[in-house]
């Protein structure tokens, strides 16, 4: 054994690289320790009961996932296309020359951005009741995109405002120099490159949507209507199991990754294009 | 050989009807007065090369010629239709001038064709067929008819301006105005694009030029513009104006643009006059021989 004297001097000698050598080893030794601590735990028949019992997962699957599934992908692909269109058209009024365009945009933005989305779902569900008469079309998929849609707008058209303004201002010059009006400008030139350049943020405001079609629940869905995370909720709160919710999360991510891929497969292909 | 004075007589026959008139145009950025009491005008068939130092206002007087910037007085007539006249159609005129920026200005997301023809078919109304067709025939006349498919992004600086001037071309524009066209290549990519450039005036294309290349505007210019502080400073035959300037201003220019390790000092200028004059004589008398010899030719 050496001498304390003799160890700090070996510890001032020590290299920085054998230093962070050291710390990564410590940092592997506790991983080891927690999964180990985890396996000696942990009570794998109740985990397995009470998350993945098998006969549950059956029944999740057979008593109409597929239809939830759908549901979830309607209700979110509806909501996204109706707040890309609207988030464009509220992005090109706040880029306009015309004052009140720009500020009722503003409005708009704040107004949606600032309110909770459920509060906005409720208050599309209670529409029909607050004017007899009211429909709004494709029943209860129109309100939930109506409602998702429109809070989507106020995030998307700022995500789509900044990708305009990305476009170089030589891009507009060219085409108008080419004889070309405002308007195809807009249309053929400037928009196609701001989507490419926010085609990023642009997907993770799909994954918002996804995630955020799990509240229409709130507006009252029937059982052909519900969504994945109402159709999980209910077969869970019935069985006392969350084997169901479980399932339903999976498929979230069964939506959610494939995009996140797809994405990321099309950025690479338009890269040479920019 | 033969061939030559034939096409120089009809460029000059040509040069007759007037396609642009600038008068008394004025331009302010704010406070700041960029243009002041431009007059000029452009002929059929003129090459025209606007040179000055940075600031002097050249791009400013290019870009309100096709009212990417808007004047604040003055007029300007192109081939007769007042263009700053709110009446007036502007997408229509500008589709009968083409631009040649500084940046290319390319549309990325587009490829090389594509880039030729989008404005063929919203602004002129062509099939798809014939816009490729015009385009093509347009790439070709730059050399890039094979990198048609690419994308402007994997072109290089050289490769993209032909394609910007392609696309210009392929809108049949019966005027082409460049923007400091080579200012923003490699020096090594300068040639090709002049090439270009020199070809299209042979061919007695209408143009307005604004460059720092006065080789080129020595050699392919009927007529050279010294702009300097927002006016029009000298104006005449590339010889004159570069060859032999009356002012000060363009004389100091020219001795920096020329040889820019010169140092300016005073009283030199008519020394570094005298030794272009000499230069000038000896060009003149290289030439010499080469008739010379021609002649002799035949005699024996």
């Amino acid at each position: 054994m050496t001498s304390p004297a003799a160890t700090a001097g070996r510890v001032r000698r020590t290299s920085p690289r054998k230093r962070a050598q050291r710390i990564r080893w410590i940092q592997y030794g506790i991983l080891v320790a927690v999964l180990i601590a985890i396996i000696a735990v942990a009570d794998f028949p109740q985990i397995q009961k009470v998350f993945f019992r098998t006969d549950m997962i059956r029944d999740t699957l057979t008593q109409g996932l597929g239809t939830a599934l759908l549901n979830t992908i309607i209700y979110s692909v509806g909501a996204f296309v109706l707040g890309l269109v609207l988030g464009t058209v509220l992005a090109l009024m706040r880029l306009s020359s015309v004052g009140p365009y720009r500020w009722l945009a503003g409005i708009y933005i704040e107004f949606f951005r600032g309110l909770p989305t459920i509060v906005v779902l409720m208050a599309f569900g209670l529409l029909p009741l607050a004017f007899p008469g009211l429909q709004i079309p494709f029943g209860i998929y129109g309100t939930v995109w109506t409602a998702l849609g429109i809070v989507a707008a106020a995030y998307m058209s700022e995500t789509i405002r900044a990708g305009i303004q990305a476009v170089p201002k030589g891009q507009v010059e060219a085409a108008r120099s080419l004889g070309m009006p405002t308007g195809p400008t807009t249309r053929k030139i400037v928009l196609p490159q701001a989507f490419r350049i926010i085609m990023p943020p642009l997907t993770n405001e799909l994954i918002l949507v996804v995630k955020d079609s799990s509240l229409a629940y709130i507006i009252g869905l029937s059982a052909t209507s519900f969504d994945l995370t109402k159709y999980g909720r209910d077969l869970a709160n019935t069985n006392a199991n969350l084997t169901p919710l479980v399932i339903a999360g999976l498929c979230y991510l069964l939506i959610t990754l494939p995009l996140t891929f797809l994405v990321r497969r099309m950025e690479r292909k338009t890269a040479k294009a920019r | 050989m033969t061939a030559n004075p034939a096409q120089q007589h009809t460029d000059s026959s040509r040069s007759g009807s007037t396609v642009v008139e600038i008068t008394g145009l004025r331009k302010s950025f704010g406070p700041v007065e960029v243009l002041t009491n431009i007059t000029t005008s452009i002929r059929q068939g003129d090459v025209v090369c606007v040179i000055g130092p940075s600031g002097s206002g050249k791009s400013t007087l290019l870009r309100c010629v096709n009212l990417l910037e808007q004047p604040s007085g003055g007029s300007i007539l192109i081939e007769g239709i007042e263009v700053t006249d709110p009446d007036c159609d502007i997408d229509e005129v500008r589709s009968r001038m083409g631009m040649v920026f500084q940046q290319f200005n390319l549309f990325a997301h587009l490829t090389v064709l594509s880039n030729c023809t989008i404005a063929q078919q919203v602004v002129l109304k062509r099939g798809k067929a014939e816009a490729e067709k015009v385009a093509l025939v347009n790439l070709a006349k730059v050399g890039l008819a094979d990198r048609s498919g690419a994308f402007p992004a994997q072109l290089s600086g050289g490769q993209q301006q032909r394609v910007a001037i392609a696309r210009a071309l392929s809108m049949d524009p019966e005027l082409m105005l460049f923007d400091e066209p080579t200012s923003a290549l490699d020096p090594e990519l300068v040639g090709d694009v002049l090439a270009v450039m020199r070809r299209l005036a042979s061919e007695g294309m209408t143009m307005m030029v604004v460059t720092h290349e006065m080789a080129f505007a020595r050699e392919v210019a009927d007529r050279v513009i010294f702009m300097d502080g927002g006016v029009i400073v000298e104006e005449g035959h590339p010889d004159d104006v570069i060859g032999n300037p009356q002012h000060n201003r363009t004389r100091t220019f020219l001795k920096r643009v020329l040889d820019p390790t010169h140092v300016d000092s005073e009283g030199d200028s008519g020394e570094s006059d005298a030794r272009r004059r000499i230069k000038d004589a000896e060009v003149a008398a290289h030439a010499q021989p080469a008739v010379h010899d021609d002649t002799e030719g035949h005699g024996s």
